[in-house]
């Protein structure tokens, strides 16, 4: 029978990685994703599954922590809010470059600057379109849920792997705050070292007398060799294009008009579907489960039987352009976002859909 | 009666006093002549070979003119972004432990942009060995300014000599790993003579030995020159090592327990 338990989103990520056989947390404390390290270091996982947990001396020192477990071929992640995560930008854009799984937590909360510890959502450009520098892509897994936060750390191990690139999971102030039942999944082990050499013969395991070295490093002086290095990576990307593209609709068969919203902001636009219904109005929903790759294609393959989109955000119009991207002026595209920690309510979203149609 | 004795005499295995360590690669270095990079590379090969670790070594190479150290000495390297090698190093032995995991820094890396990154690895005590290359300058960008750059010596961004009034005083990092807690072995060594090498070889030798002993962190400074980068011939170079960066850096354990 399957194992339930009330937990706050940010506690099931704790959880998660443990029961998963995640091998190294490295992190550092910021509101409003702190139950993480401090779930992890309650559970002491390390007596259990050998998961090593440690606090670092800054965000800057934990993603580059990350850098050095990722190397040796382990399941590696930490977590972090906002300001974190922009200091983890330049440590990103080298696990990327150097082609590094792992798994980042961003429990997004109001920006600029120090801004505010209530939830947002205007870190999509940072999380979507490269925090750091250079040409990369993060996979970008957006939860709705404390269940969703649990499932989504062993899919985000699975596709950093599976691509050899930085997994990050958006997820905002509400998801990681809020209490929900989560079912535990079946555990996984931890990998065994003989294991981690076989998957990941890229890994820094010790060079045996077999094989040559392996070096990890995202420097390639030779502009040929760079530019290949590029192409390799926009490959990879492409790849994720076609195949990792993750999404829910909700309503959308019959819909004329439709809400695109992901992470908590979907969870309240379900509701304002209902609402719309109630009223005879054929408003679908779209949630973008992987921001990267970007559902574009289901966009398009609805714009034909539409009247108008509108792109839901607690940040001041982020997504939207990616909506636009997709719909290229064929439909309104409208927007409506709130700011500074507040989330609208289902009715708030329904008065602004009508606002907007109506005009 | 006259014999003569031809090459082939003496190339014998049993008359070989030394060859290039089997752990160094046969790629030829990028640094310059005279640069001290080159001959401490060379000892840290040869002290893995001695140890048998070469299977079981994992290296970490900073940004600087040592970025490619991966290049030339022949283990398993993680390349660090700049200044967060010992980040790199401390993931990577905890969850390895069994393993030997070493940081090579340069000045510019370990006292400049990653004093937050050294002091709090240290501080922990992470079983890792650190090697600190000083020789007061930004190398590979060009001769810039660092934080270990003595007083009056000109540079690049401190072209009429650096005043402490403008830039502080120079920075004695080694000395405030010293009274961190973590560190088992603190010392200072320079490899520009031959006698000057082997105490340096025998340090980092030392360094190895404390993590498999679980002892902390081992930090060994390279008190070293910039031929380049000072504007001087690798000869005078050292000369003005001695006469200048010894009394500021003086040589020895500063910490051994």
């Amino acid at each position: 029978m399957a194992e339930y338990i009330l937990m706050k989103g940010n506690e099931a990520i704790a959880i998660s990685a443990i029961r998963n056989g995640c091998d190294g947390y490295f992190g550092y404390p910021i509101t409003p994703q702190s139950e993480v390290m401090e779930t992890l270091m309650v559970e002491e996982p390390w007596d259990s599954t050998g998961m090593v947990v440690l606090q670092a001396e800054s965000e800057t020192s934990s993603i580059n922590m990350l850098y050095g477990g990722a190397s040796c071929g382990k399941k590696v992640m930490t977590s972090s809010s906002s300001p974190g995560i922009s200091l983890m930008a330049e440590g990103l854009s080298y696990l990327a470059g150097a082609e590094l799984p792992c798994l980042v937590v961003n429990v997004v909360r109001g920006g600029p600057g120090l801004g505010t510890i209530q939830p947002g959502q205007g870190d999509y450009f940072q999380a979507c379109k490269g925090c750091g520098h250079g040409d990369y892509k993060l996979i970008v897994l957006a939860p709705n849920s404390a269940q969703e936060m649990y499932d989504f750390v062993d899919l985000g191990f699975e596709l950093a792997f599976k691509y050899r690139n930085p997994a990050l999971i958006l997820s905002d102030g509400v998801i990681g705050q809020m209490m929900e039942k989560v079912e535990l999944r079946k555990e996984k082990p931890r990998w065994t070292n003989e294991e981690i050499k076989k998957m990941s013969p890229w890994a820094t395991t010790g060079k045996t007398p077999d094989r040559k070295q392996n070096v990890l490093t995202s420097l390639a002086l030779d502009a040929a060799v760079h530019e290949a290095l590029n192409h390799r990576l926009i490959e990879k990307y492409k790849k994720m294009e076609e195949e990792e593209v993750r999404f829910e609709n909700y309503m959308c068969d019959d819909a004329e008009h439709l809400i695109v919203a992901y992470g908590s902001m979907a969870r309240v636009c379900e509701n304002t579907i209902d609402l719309a219904r109630k009223e005879g109005i054929k408003l679908g929903l779209l949630r973008p489960i992987t921001l990267f790759p970007y559902p574009t294609k289901e966009i398009q393959r609805l714009v034909p039987q539409l009247k108008t989109v509108m792109s839901v955000e607690l940040s001041a119009g982020q997504m939207v352009e990616d909506v636009r991207l997709a719909v290229n002026g064929k439909i309104p595209v409208n927007f409506y976002g709130r700011l500074g920690g507040i989330v609208p309510s289902p009715e708030e979203v329904f008065e602004a859909f009508k606002k907007e149609i109506n005009k | 009666m006259h014999t003569t004795m031809d090459i082939k005499d003496i190339i014998k295995p049993e008359n070989k006093v030394y060859s290039k360590s089997s752990v160094l690669l046969d790629n030829v270095m990028h640094y310059c002549p005279g640069c001290t990079h080159g001959t401490v590379h060379k000892l840290i090969a040869e002290v893995i070979e001695e140890m048998g670790i070469q299977d079981n070594t994992i290296g970490v190479s900073p940004v600087g003119c040592s970025v490619f150290a991966y290049n030339y000495i022949d283990i398993d390297w993680q390349q660090a972004a700049h200044g967060r090698a010992p980040a790199l190093a401390t993931a990577t032995k905890r969850l390895y432990p069994d393993k030997y995991v070493f940081a090579y820094q340069g000045d510019g890396d370990l006292a400049s942009i990653g004093t937050a990154e050294i002091m709090h690895a240290c501080n922990r005590g992470e079983n890792i060995v650190v090697i600190f290359i000083n020789n007061a300058i930004y190398g590979m960008t060009g001769g810039q300014m660092a934080p270990t750059t003595l007083i009056g010596m000109k540079t690049a961004t401190s072209p009429y000599g650096r005043r402490e009034d403008l830039h502080g005083k120079p920075l004695k990092i080694t000395n405030l790993i010293a009274q961190l807690e973590g560190t088992c072995f603190v010392t200072r060594h320079s490899v520009q003579n031959a006698a000057g090498a082997r105490k340096a070889k025998r340090a980092i030798r030392k360094g190895f030995e404390n993590s498999a002993k679980k002892k902390g962190t081992s930090f060994i400074e390279i008190v070293s020159s910039c031929n380049s980068g000072w504007k001087l011939s690798p000869v005078k170079a050292n000369e003005w090592m001695v006469e200048n960066m010894f009394p500021s850096y003086p040589l020895g354990d500063l910490k051994d327990i």
